[in-house]
């Protein structure tokens, strides 16, 4: 699910598609949220959907990524699905965690989905491991880390930068610059004119991309993972997009203005995309329209899925810390109770 | 806890080493045993660690396996803390645990709460050795002894071995665990001897104490350097007052039952850890002891560390703050 040919009128409808679903699901988490229904924080990718589909759709399948906290983008690119995705917003056990993880958290090792994560630049350090892995297995299989132009000012970032170049480890670095860093916008966070500058320091590749643009971001990481397949090392990507959302849900944005905002918005990576392909002759308005309800009626249905799933059992909060059981957690949670649980 | 063989040894086939060796060779024989694992962290090949534990690994497995890295132990931290989730064993050096403040993010929020923030969908079969302790003159950035930070921060388990044997067995099992372990090295027991089983098979498991000597009359419960300067005060004291030692060896899991049962037959203990003496180890015993064998206690519990300050530089002042044999010798004489 995660390859997609883009050279290919298939996979150019299918990029679409996946963007599509990736706007659906952010937009009915914007109105679950705004309704009560989803508990905690909720960061949104709308307007940046064509970083995360134009990045995996070059990866292979068993290919690693890092996210953020604005995961939910980088999980359906991935091929993550969007059904156990929401149960997981929802906290329920049949979600990703098992309700332990959240929007913030959500994770498919299997599926090379190391985790969204709530840490402003912790992934890239984790992208290296993985790569390090790959590299010490001889496997062709690469490890690409997203992370947002707030966390370039992260010293473990520069330190997972520096370790992946020096070791020439199979990893790509891509930057979200989506112009905000929280509430900060980029400029006030950094000196550089460019954030791929900052590859300089690595002597590694780096150049920054039109992040609106999904065929520009999958030739950029093509590129890239073929260097980090190839033993030649890492490369630092700066992919230029905007956060059309707040920072989190709530978020009433006293850092910038609407007008600003509707700028980037006639960019918008969905409809420009949808037009060049309405251009080419390779898709109708109907069609698109077509895609557009068959991506609603699927996240709608993995609203419904979430709804009704079964929340986890208390005790199941004590779950899953370990892989070998330590006798403190049970008897420490067994003594809370009204009995004062069994002796030691 | 744990499912490793070898509950106890058998000293017909054992050899006298150091600390040194014995964690060496731990090393040495899990990366021969498993691919899978590997060695990195601040001058631990070409250098062979700075306290010299790591010497000569690099030469037998090579600069794959065993990795220098730039000074950078967030960066170097969480590399291998995504290579475990992705696969691999890696054993990651931290030169001086007072820099485990550097990478504590990567330890925290990632190493200790993936699996649990992933519904148990990863492994963290990783292991951070580090060095405690004062004792060198290096001063308040190279002496400290952190272990109660990370024993209390749940998801992660904590060793801290005071026998040669106890660090080969413990530190075998610690690699072989798909948990993240922290293996705490007292350096100045390093050149500590001790005998040591030959059995490559020879692992220990992560959670029991050992009563490394039996008394009637008091417990010290003791970790690390404290184990053997604890021993040497129950051989002085032989005769007047009967000491039970116990090397403590895990402090999470911590072995509540062996700590109880020594407590209930001698209604007296001292706890001796190389810590500050507030909000720690001292008192994690202690808290236990108080639910389980109250009423087995017939003094107070003493408590001997540091009294709550950073470890200073001149060597009249460290001897001052660092617990010592004596401390312990009047920690017994105290209630027995």
């Amino acid at each position: 699910m995660v390859a997609i040919d883009i050279e290919t009128e298939d996979g150019r409808r299918e990029a679409l598609r996946r963007m599509l679903t990736i706007r659906a699901f952010d937009s009915a988490a914007s109105d679950l949220f705004a309704d009560g229904e989803i508990p905690g924080f909720v960061h949104l990718y709308i307007g940046e959907e064509a970083v995360a589909t134009g990045a995996c759709a070059a990866l292979e399948e068993q290919d690693y990524i890092t996210s953020t906290h604005r995961g939910h983008g980088h999980c359906i690119a991935k091929g993550l699905d969007p059904t156990f995705m929401m149960a997981e917003l929802y906290g329920k056990r049949d979600g990703y965690c098992n309700g332990k993880g959240g929007s913030m958290h959500i994770a498919d090792v299997d599926a090379g989905m190391l985790g969204a994560n709530g840490i402003v630049g912790a992934g890239p350090p984790l992208a290296t491991g993985a790569a390090l892995t790959a590299q010490l297995k001889g496997e062709d299989r690469i490890a690409l880390a997203f992370f947002g132009d707030g966390a370039v000012a992260q010293g473990q970032v520069h330190e997972a930068i520096n370790l992946a170049a020096t070791w020439d480890l199979p990893a790509i670095f891509l930057v979200e610059n989506n112009q905000f860093g929280e509430g900060t916008p980029v400029d006030e966070q950094h000196n550089v004119q460019a954030l791929s500058e900052t590859a300089e320091a690595y002597d590694i590749p780096g150049f920054s991309i039109d992040g609106m643009d999904v065929t520009a971001v999958y030739e950029a990481v093509g590129e890239a993972r073929e260097r980090a397949a190839s033993g030649a090392g890492p490369t630092f990507i700066e992919a230029e997009t905007y956060r059309f959302r707040g920072h989190f849900e709530g978020d009433q944005q006293p850092y910038r203005e609407e007008e600003d905002v509707a700028v980037w918005r006639d960019r918008d990576p969905v409809e420009s995309f949808k037009a060049r392909l309405v251009e080419r002759g390779e898709l109708t308005d109907e069609e698109f329209e077509a895609m557009r309800e068959s991506a609603d009626e699927e996240i709608e249905e993995a609203v419904e899925y979430a709804r009704d799933a079964a929340d986890p059992a208390p005790e199941e909060a004590y779950d899953d810390m370990f892989a070998t059981v330590v006798p403190e957690i049970e008897q420490f949670a067994a003594r809370m109770r009204a009995d004062g649980g069994a002796e030691r | 806890m744990s499912t490793e063989t070898g509950t106890s040894y058998d000293v017909d086939q054992t050899r006298t080493m150091t600390m040194r060796e014995a964690i060496r060779e731990a090393i040495r024989e899990e990366l021969a045993r498993d691919d899978d694992v590997f060695l990195m962290g601040e001058d631990v090949g070409r250098f062979g660690g700075v306290l010299e534990v790591t010497a000569g690994l690099l030469d037998e497995f090579g600069d794959d396996r065993v990795r220098d890295t730039p000074i950078s132990e967030a960066g170097f931290m969480g590399a291998g803390i995504g290579a475990a989730a992705t696969g691999t064993r890696p054993v990651v050096e931290i030169m001086f645990s007072d820099f485990l403040g550097v990478c504590s993010e990567q330890v925290m929020n990632q190493m200790a709460k993936m699996r649990y923030m992933f519904g148990g969908k990863t492994e963290m079969p990783i292991t951070v050795r580090t060095t405690e302790g004062g004792g060198m003159g290096a001063a308040s950035q190279h002496s400290g002894t952190v272990h109660t930070w990370f024993a209390h921060f749940p998801g992660l388990l904590a060793v801290t071995p005071g026998t040669p044997a106890a660090a080969k067995g413990l530190l075998k099992s610690a690699i072989r665990s798909d948990d993240p372990v922290f293996f705490f090295e007292n350096k100045m027991t390093y050149e500590q001897q001790g005998e040591v089983p030959v059995d490559e098979d020879f692992t220990l498991p992560l959670g029991e104490a050992r009563v490394e000597r039996e008394g009637d009359d008091v417990t010290v419960v003791a970790s690390q350097r404290l184990v053997g300067e604890s021993l040497d005060v129950a051989e002085d004291l032989a005769g007047d007052v009967s000491v039970e030692v116990i090397d403590v060896r895990s402090l999470y899991p911590l072995d509540t039952d062996t700590l109880v049962g020594s407590l209930e037959k001698t209604g007296r203990m001292v706890v001796a850890d190389e810590s500050p003496l507030s909000y720690g180890v001292h008192a994690e015993v202690m808290a236990r002891m108080m639910e389980n064998a109250f009423f087995s206690l017939d003094a107070p519990i003493q408590r001997v560390g540091v009294p709550d300050t950073h470890i200073p530089f001149s060597p009249a002042l460290e001897g001052e703050v660092l617990p010592s044999a004596d401390d312990v010798r009047t920690a017994v004489e105290r209630i027995a």
